[in-house]
């Protein structure tokens, strides 16, 4: 038996193809030649591993189909595997969270109603709503004012109200100044002095260009004062100056303080001075005074919408629209003083002296 | 292959899918992927690696535990998913360390058994089959598909002869003898270089 016939026959005897009789021979001759006994089982093992071969890359090949199936039918297969990490972490830490959030939530409401918060809330809604009723009221004032305009129009000469504004002596004598604005279109002018007396006066000079107005008291039951204890000051002042006045803003007299804040006036008008003192409707003709009790201008208005722009006539102006009054004209002489009484008081003394010069003017 | 299974550790389930694959049965093999590859994607992502590398630990896993059963001498001595989880933690623990990557065994807590030994028969028989590998490459064609023919289809000699044109069955039964030699010859040859 050659080497092929023998593998031949060991194919057929491993594929189990020989019949009994076939095996006994093969058997006994594999037996007998220890040779032919080795090289069968050789050929054995290195079938069995042939066919191990070949089914492993069998398996191999399913393994991948099956992986490449299982990625197509498990498409999400990426964010489900990526999800446990985030579900863990949120069911690890969903307890603590929660009371945190709770523990945050409690802490800030409870400063907040600690601290008042809730209440401020309230006092600012108030407020808000009370401003409202403010508006209100002003939108009905408005109203009753364009009633009452209507009813002038209508009866034409009615003498319906009256002014209140300020003046002040410049000549002992019963001279007073104030502005023009305060007695234009006046039937009559009354001056009541801080004591309450009351005392009928006339106008006797108006300059609308400089809004100045003389009057001259021509009440028979005036006393003529000692001559004014200020003096007036032609030249100009020096910014941030601290200034005074005195004025009737409302029944009372009422002292402001402030200083000069601009050498002019209301758009840039060079015979008045910007100061900053609160004036208010009132306040229109009082002197204006320096610390060493000068008259260095009279208050005329305010700019709106500006805090703290208030306007004076420089005492320059005045004292050149006084000049202008023919002498010849006026019942008694007008002399402006030269000396001055303040200088050197304190402000309270000043104030004190000085009200007895400065007048309520009552415009009917 | 006569498996012979038998363990009270491991469930009913768990011997199907085991016999199953010893039979290279295509359902065993996606209940596999079903059941426990996103658990080794897991593993793998957690520990600075990709899907796709996931993906081959477990087809090399899912090997592994093939040449184990086709040991023979297989004892599941605990869950499959325990077997599968240990067996692809190590691949992947060996290839982090090829690459001198960070293991963060973030999954302590999950049972591992020792599958050392299995891995080296794996490593082996892996051996063996690339030899085979290279031998049938080498031997070339047509005599691949006649050895093929023969011993892994049974086709008989008349079918080959008439396959490959041979004017007789004496012909064809040459020539594969031939072939067959020649494979032998390189199979121990290139085993001993």
């Amino acid at each position: 038996m050659n080497e092929q016939e023998f593998i031949t026959q060991a194919d057929r005897y491993l594929g189990g193809e020989m019949d009994v009789a076939e095996r006994e021979v093969f058997e006994r001759y594999c037996r007998e030649n220890p040779a032919a006994a080795e090289q069968l089982e050789q050929h054995r093992l290195f079938l069995q591993q042939l066919r191990d071969h070949a089914q492993r890359a069998a398996f191999k090949k399913a393994v991948a189909s099956v992986a490449v199936s299982y990625r197509h039918s498990a498409a999400g297969s990426n964010e489900n595997a990526r999800k446990p990490l985030i579900v863990t972490l949120w069911n690890k830490y969903k307890i603590n969270s929660l009371v945190a959030a709770s523990v945050a939530i409690i802490a800030v409401f409870s400063t907040l109603w600690l601290s008042g918060y809730y209440k401020t809330i309230q006092t600012t809604t108030s407020n808000y709503s009370a401003l409202r009723r403010d508006m209100n009221n002003v939108k009905k004032n408005v109203n009753a004012q364009n009633a009452v305009i209507r009813n002038i129009n209508e009866q034409k000469g009615d003498p319906a109200g009256h002014f209140g504004a300020t003046g002040f002596i410049i000549s002992s004598n019963g001279y007073v100044v104030t502005n023009y604005h305060v007695v234009k279109d006046a039937d009559s002018v009354h001056l009541e002095n801080t004591k309450g007396e009351s005392f009928r006066a006339e106008i006797i000079y108006t300059d609308p260009a400089n809004d100045l107005a003389m009057l001259y008291i021509s009440d028979s039951t005036f006393k003529a004062p000692k001559s004014t204890p200020y003096t007036f000051k032609a030249t100009a002042s020096e910014l941030g100056e601290d200034v005074f006045t005195i004025g009737f803003p409302r029944d009372d007299v009422v002292y402001g303080q402030g200083y000069l804040s601009s050498q002019t006036g209301y758009g840039g008008d060079t015979t008045a001075y910007q100061i900053s003192i609160p004036v208010n409707p009132g306040n229109s003709g009082g002197p204006v005074l320096d610390s060493k009790g000068n008259v260095i201008g009279i208050i005329s208005g305010k700019q709106t919408g500006i805090d703290g722009a208030s306007f004076a006539i420089k005492s320059e102006a005045m004292l050149k629209s006084i000049s202008a009054i023919s002498m010849d004209s006026l019942e008694n002489k007008l002399t402006i003083n030269k000396k001055n009484a303040l200088s050197g008081l304190k402000r309270t003394e000043q104030v004190k002296k000085l009200q007895d010069y400065v007048y309520m003017v009552k415009v009917f | 292959m006569g498996n012979k299974i038998s363990n009270a550790a491991a469930s009913e389930a768990d011997l199907k899918t085991v016999n199953g694959i010893a039979l290279g049965d295509a359902a065993a093999l996606e209940t596999l992927y079903r059941d426990y590859f996103p658990m080794v994607l897991n593993m793998v992502i957690q520990n600075s690696g990709t899907e796709d590398e996931a993906k081959d630990v477990f087809q090399e896993g899912v090997i592994v535990l093939y040449d184990r059963i086709k040991q023979g001498d297989f004892e599941l001595s605990s869950r499959l998913k325990t077997y599968i989880y240990s067996v692809c933690r190590r691949l992947w623990l060996k290839q982090l360390g090829g690459q001198g990557r960070m293991f963060y065994d973030v999954e302590h807590y999950a049972e591992t058994i020792p599958v050392e030994d299995d891995l080296a028969r794996h490593k082996e028989r892996d051996d063996q089959m690339m030899l085979m590998e290279q031998a049938l490459e080498e031997l070339g064609e047509p005599c691949r598909t006649i050895i093929q023919d023969f011993y892994m289809r049974n086709l008989s000699m008349q079918e080959i002869c008439e396959k490959f044109g041979y004017t007789n069955a004496d012909n064809a039964k040459t020539q594969k003898y031939k072939c067959l030699q020649r494979l032998k010859k390189l199979f121990f040859t290139v085993r001993l270089t």
